[in-house]
């Protein structure tokens, strides 16, 4: 890295009046290396340190008992519900809003920000007021032997609730972007509303829509605050992975810890690696 | 756009709204007496406090690490670019066990701190530390495009002018970047706001000391106080939508600025 920040080459297309002199160039790009080394690279590699600290074995062992594997089938699961879930929704919300005109446009835009704003505990939060014992369908709930809280339901019911604005945030502006020129044309040429929504307005948002799909999967997998609150931490049966890493960083039991931390920050890694292939991609087009 | 609102409805504002109408429940002098407690308050000023510095810290160094990445090309500046967004595909919980261990006494920055009396871990310097972690993106990601489209005129006439690199940046450069900077700024307060998961490990979670909001309300709720819980709760969801608030209305300035 600090090889790197030496060889700061120059910046050709700017002429001299219109950069910094060099040493100026060399210290600011330092500071930035240090920075994100100190915050991001440092903490990154430490979790693979620890979970391969006591070698390959003990690493597949904690990844493969059965308390984590049902963390990681239920993180799966709750990811394959609320996804699809919030894709579909963000499909229509970005359509009906760019698309279409109506009062109280902006409103609706704002609304579905919202949970961004929300903290991750008050999301939990409004869940237990809605399904806990006390709650506003508590007793009716139970009267029916029905658990949505400390139950999966709960789980995906938060998770929805985080991950909600993901892909509409994405879509919006690139729906805008494209108009209703094409879909115009499509429709003078006689294609039904669903052959015109499949053959023309998907393919011309389908980078957007990987996009908002790929950060919404990374926060639905990822969600710790939320998801605490609702899950009542019952080991095999609604822990996800974010929630076992808790429980057995509690229990002092630190390898399996990072080990289980590990699958999340390869994940991240996924994320990250794909969020660029996309934004790549995108520009292109 | 009937499927829209109903969506919107069932998800978000119905089970928003309990939290609105729970509060409406409670007397409004025990109300008070909950969000005024000393432990309450101790926390809003750590919570406050440290995220107020986070983002500080998180401008100061944005700033740099944005202008780096747009205006510098260094091998591996399109890895660091992409890295940049670690902290929003990292779940929350494994950043805090790794921060911890990072700086904890025996940790790999944390066992150079430790005997020069800085300690990080458990103490409010770790809640600092969490929170501007989770709040770095920010600045970064709202700066970077408005320095990329800078137009290269104005910088070339305030130095034909006589005015020389400095001056160009603080008289120039600088403020232009503002009202993107304040965004920035204001996401990453926000965020830090009602962080949980990255600080509760490094926190230690000592009553009146490390202690912050979002696990008073937790703690709450674990005591099936579901009553201190919400009244907490609606304080910290008004103060961010105040920031919320606050943003669109700095963004809204900006793009007319714009045009």
């Amino acid at each position: 890295m600090m090889a790197a920040a030496l060889r700061v080459a120059e910046t050709p297309e700017r002429p001299k009046s219109l950069t910094e002199p060099r040493w100026v160039r060399w210290s600011l790009t330092a500071v930035a290396l240090v920075f994100l080394m100190v915050f991001l690279l440092v903490p990154l590699a430490v979790v693979f340190s620890e979970a391969l600290s006591k070698g390959w074995r003990v690493y597949l062992a904690s990844i493969t008992e059965p308390e984590a594997l049902s963390a990681i089938r239920l993180t799966l699961l709750t990811a394959a519900i609320s996804v699809p879930l919030n894709l579909i929704f963000g499909l229509a919300a970005a359509w009906s809003i760019t698309k279409f005109q109506f009062p109280g446009k902006n409103i609706l835009i704002t609304l579905i920000d919202l949970p961004f704003a929300v903290s991750p505990v008050i999301s939990g939060l409004i869940f237990v007021l809605l399904f806990g014992a006390r709650g506003w369908f508590g007793p009716w709930l139970d009267a029916h032997d029905i658990h949505i809280l400390f139950a999966v339901p709960g789980i995906v019911l938060a998770t929805i609730f985080v991950t909600f604005p993901f892909v509409a945030r994405e879509l919006i502006p690139v729906m805008q972007s494209t108009g209703t020129d094409q879909e115009e044309a499509a429709l003078v040429l006689g294609a039904g509303g669903w052959q015109m929504f499949f053959r023309v307005t998907l393919p011309s948002v389908k980078w957007g829509l990987l996009y908002g799909v790929i950060l919404c999967n990374a926060r639905a997998m990822g969600e710790f605050g939320a998801v605490s609150v609702v899950s009542g931490h019952i080991r095999g049966l609604t822990n996800t992975m974010p929630l076992h890493v808790e429980i057995l960083y509690n229990e002092y039991n630190f390898t399996a810890a990072f080990a289980v931390a590990s699958l999340l920050a390869f994940l991240a890694l996924v994320t990250l690696a794909a969020k660029a292939y996309v934004e790549h991609r995108f520009h292109e087009h | 756009m009937g499927f829209t609102v109903f969506y919107l409805s069932l998800v978000v504002l119905i089970p928003l709204s309990t939290l609105f109408l729970k509060t409406a429940t409670l007397n409004w002098h025990s109300f008070v007496q909950e969000v005024t407690s000393p432990r309450v308050v101790a926390s809003y000023r750590l919570t406050f406090g440290a995220s107020l510095i986070g983002a500080l810290i998180n401008g100061f160094f944005g700033l740099i690490v944005a202008w780096v990445l747009v205006r510098y090309k260094f091998p591996g500046h399109r890895l660091l670019d992409a890295m940049v967004d670690l902290p929003f595909a990292l779940p929350t919980a494994v950043a805090g066990i790794a921060l911890t261990a990072v700086y904890a006494g025996n940790g790999w920055i944390g066992r150079y701190l430790e005997p020069h009396g800085i300690k990080v871990a458990y103490t409010p310097l770790g809640v600092l530390v969490a929170l501007t972690f989770i709040g770095l993106p920010f600045v970064v990601r709202t700066l970077q495009p408005v320095i990329a489209e800078m137009d290269p005129d104005v910088e070339e006439a305030a130095a034909s002018l006589g005015a020389d690199r400095w001056q160009t940046f603080w008289r120039v450069i600088l403020p232009s970047l503002g009202p993107a900077w304040l965004t920035g700024f204001a996401l990453a307060f926000a965020r830090a706001l009602g962080e949980y998961g990255s600080v509760i490990f490094i926190s230690g979670n000592m009553p009146m000391r490390t202690e912050i909001t979002a696990l008073l309300i937790v703690t709450k709720l674990e005591q099936y106080d579901y009553a201190g819980a919400t009244a907490i709760a609606t304080v910290m969801l008004l103060a961010s939508f105040a920031i919320l608030f606050l943003i669109n209305v700095l963004q809204s300035r900006t793009q007319k600025g714009r045009i």
